[in-house]
């Protein structure tokens, strides 16, 4: 079924999030996810909401994203022979290791696209090993998948972050020998 | 049209390169009005927060090039509020490099031995704290006992960080809540502004002029508090003297877009940039073999697993700061501490194929808390060169704050890469021994290569084809223009640069002072440091005095 073109930016831009930190899929009907990972990944750690954020920078552009990505992955998948379904967005349609091949090749040096590629992959990671779009403490407390597998600690109960143990206290190695009374090298 | 603002002397930048002018100036009696582009925060609004908005992106700035990214402070205080405090002075041989130029980079008058009493006066003024073992991080003791078992030595780090008010958050990038760490907004902004110096935050400055009567007129645009895209207004101030410290990424561009009005600018002026040879390598630590290779335990039944505890780097091996090895193989290796958001993306999961993204990478980042980076200084060709300016300030800001795109561009030379090549490979060579970790570079592929130190673009120098400003840190062709930030340092130190920037634009000031008077501006040299000490003014005063002469 033809979806909305709406529903086709959305799948499109999940896609291509979760090329970037993999995750598993929604449900039998998601097509968006590959579902290469068994932990939340990048869609779920909210990447969607971080893009649609006009503090971004990329969110007035996500349409022409979408339609450039698909078009690139038309142009992939009839290089590289592979059938996609028609009622299907063209990278939603390309399986995992294509779509991880595509994004290699757009944020490679020297695409002429290199730039705007890593600006919208660089904030589909930084949902998951930051959570720009939230507070950290709370996304924390909620179970953020990319802060939480990270192993971030919780703050303390003001929101600040203290480490009472810090060091393992004792002389591990010698200074340098030309090392001067400051502290610094000869 | 005739009320025009003055003032004696305006800087330009409110890190270290314009908090230290602007404290002797006004406290020699000179007017001073500072222009900084960023914000003023107290510490109460330093937040722990990757939220974007909160303290982390207010202050900070990335800006992206062709092949290097500079990060960079964007608030009063620069780059002193966001940095990691490491306080190490230049080895000797830095000041002998020959570099791109295969002469002496350095003008004849600067050396290690006649900078020292000028290292000395900006340690009387920063207090910097040479950290003991029981201030070392875990993620230090880690690198120290790995440097150990490979035969290397290693070294506590000085570091301007009021150990004692101190707790390890590691959050020192979005601002120090806890006062711990000793910004320029704790000793030489207050001092300046006691002394009547105004400083202006969000004033943006876009270009300089000449005024009929030999001064110069700065131009800025008042830049929104919020949405550092957007502009509100616009205005000019004259001034007698003009001190440029908007640091590398910035500093040149100005010039660049000023050269219509002021005439022609000496060529290096964009040109050899260096960003301090810096390169990140990732281990990610096998906690059982720390536990057996090198015998450390925490204490709470975990051997490491402390990536997110500390204050920055806190160790160094420093053995390859040997003068008697060649240019472009002496090097340091320092630990350091990256925050998620900027600091795991251009990291590379081990494999046939190192990948920076996907399943290899989300793996990696579940092993997150046994990360150990670190951070080489090696000495690099000077390669960067600046294109045209762009619209306004030095990127086009694409973010609402913190993320925009430059015009710098910076293609490694096979020197530089040689270098780089053979620090990976003893950072592989001391972390991967007896299985301790798996150790991969960052990429460079993405962002290009990526600098916490952007240097040089306005240097100073001997020579005017390959120097900007003579040894007095004055522009050549435009008396009266002072370049006293990162800028003018002639190239890669091999270890953090703050202290060095610092001590140059400690020398600097005597001249400075000198070109005012000529200008008719009342003003003395001489202040103590800002808390009143002295002793760093005697020691310096006939080195002073012969600057104060030129
Ligand atoms: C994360 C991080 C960690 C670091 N850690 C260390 C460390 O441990 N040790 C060390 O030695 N160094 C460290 N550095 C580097 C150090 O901060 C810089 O070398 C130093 O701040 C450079 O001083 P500067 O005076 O050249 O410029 P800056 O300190 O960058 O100051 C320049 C100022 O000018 C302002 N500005 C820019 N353009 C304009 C304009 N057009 N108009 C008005 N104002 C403008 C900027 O906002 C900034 O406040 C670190 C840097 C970063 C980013």
């Amino acid at each position: 079924m033809a979806s909305s073109p709406e529903e086709t930016k959305v799948e499109t831009l999940e896609a291509l999030a979760d090329t970037i930190v993999p995750g598993p899929r929604r449900g039998p009907r998601d097509r968006a996810v590959a579902g290469v990972s068994r932990t939340g990944g990048a869609v779920a750690a909210g990447a969607l909401d971080l893009l649609r954020w006009d503090a971004t920078g990329v969110s007035g552009s996500l349409d022409d994203y979408a339609r450039s990505l698909n078009e690139h992955a038309g142009g992939y998948a009839a290089e590289h022979g592979i059938a996609v379904d028609e009622d299907t967005p063209a990278f939603v349609a390309l399986p995992y290791d294509d779509r991880a091949a595509l994004v290699r090749q757009l944020t490679a040096p020297g695409h002429p696209e290199k730039a705007l590629w890593v600006l919208l992959v660089l904030f589909c990671y930084m949902a998951y090993d930051s959570a720009a779009h939230l507070h950290t403490a709370d996304a924390i407390r909620a179970g953020h998948p990319g802060l939480t597998a990270m192993g971030i600690t919780r703050p303390d109960d003001d929101g600040l972050w203290r480490f009472p143990s810090w060091s393992y206290g004792r002389p591990l190695a010698d200074p340098h020998p030309d090392t001067t009374a400051s502290g610094s090298p000869r | 049209m005739n009320d025009v603002e003055r003032t004696d002397v305006l800087v330009i930048g409110s890190g270290f390169g314009g908090a230290i002018p602007a404290y002797h100036l006004a406290a020699g009696g000179a007017r001073v009005v500072v222009l900084e582009r960023g914000p003023w925060l107290d510490t109460a609004e330093y937040e722990h927060d990757f939220k974007l908005g909160s303290s982390y992106t207010r202050i900070f700035d990335f800006t992206v090039g062709d092949g290097m990214s500079v990060l960079g402070g964007n608030c009063v205080g620069g780059g002193s509020v966001v940095y990691f405090a490491a306080m190490p002075r230049a080895p000797r041989f830095v000041f002998e490099r020959r570099g791109s130029v295969k002469r002496r980079m350095w003008p004849a008058a600067i050396s290690r031995d006649t900078l020292e009493p000028w290292y000395d006066r900006v340690a009387e003024s920063i207090s910097i704290t040479q950290q003991g073992w029981e201030d070392v991080s875990y993620a230090g003791g880690l690198w120290a006992a790995a440097c150990r078992h490979s035969g290397r030595s290693a070294n506590p780090v000085p570091a301007a960080v009021d150990t004692s008010a101190c707790v390890n958050c590691n959050w020192m990038m979005a601002g120090c809540r806890f006062d711990a760490k000793q910004s320029l907004l704790v000793n030489y902004l207050p001092a300046a502004i006691a002394h009547g110096a105004e400083v202006r935050p969000l004033h943006e400055v876009q270009s300089i002029t000449r005024t009929p009567d030999g001064g110069y007129r700065v131009h800025y645009k008042i830049v929104h508090g919020e949405d550092y895209r957007l502009t509100e207004g616009e205005g000019r101030i004259e001034a007698k003297v003009v001190v440029l410290a908007a640091g590398a990424a910035a500093t040149p561009v100005i010039l660049q877009r000023s050269e219509r009005e002021l005439g022609a600018m000496p060529y290096a002026v964009g040109r050899y940039f260096s960003g301090n040879g810096e390169r990140l390598n990732t281990a990610v630590l096998n906690e059982d073999r720390v536990r057996e290779v090198l015998g450390l335990e925490r204490g709470d039944g975990l051997a490491y697993a402390a990536n997110q505890i500390g204050k920055g780097p806190t160790v160094a091996n420093w053995d390859r700061l040997d003068g008697s090895l060649p240019e472009y193989t002496r090097y340091s290796l320092e630990q350091l501490y990256f925050p998620p958001g900027l600091g795991t993306i251009l990291a590379l999961a081990d494999g046939p194929e190192p990948t920076w993204f996907g399943p290899a990478k989300k793996e990696m980042l579940e092993r997150w808390q046994s990360w150990l980076i670190i951070f080489q200084m090696i000495e690099d060709d000077n390669e960067g060169v600046f294109g045209p300016p762009p619209e306004r300030g030095n990127a086009d800001r694409v973010s609402q704050q913190m993320l925009g795109v430059g015009r710098l561009s910076y293609k490694p030379t096979a020197t530089t890469q040689a270098a780089w090549a053979m620090a990976d490979a003893e950072c592989k060579e001391i972390l991967e021994r007896d299985g301790l970790a798996t150790v991969t570079p960052w990429t460079n592929d993405l962002v290009g290569a990526y600098t916490v130190h952007p240097l040089a673009s306005c240097r100073i120098g001997d020579d005017p084809y390959t120097s900007a400003l003579d040894d007095r840190h004055e522009l050549r062709g435009h008396p009266g223009i002072f370049v006293t930030d990162g800028s003018a340092v002639p190239g890669a130190l091999t270890v953090n640069p703050a202290m060095t920037i610092s001590a140059l634009a400690e020398r600097a000031v005597p001249a400075i002072v000198a070109a005012a008077r000529e200008r008719g501006v009342e003003v003395e040299y001489g202040a103590p440091a800002p808390d009143g000490s002295t002793a760093g003014r005697r020691a310096a005063a006939p080195l002073a005095a012969a600057l104060l002469r030129g």
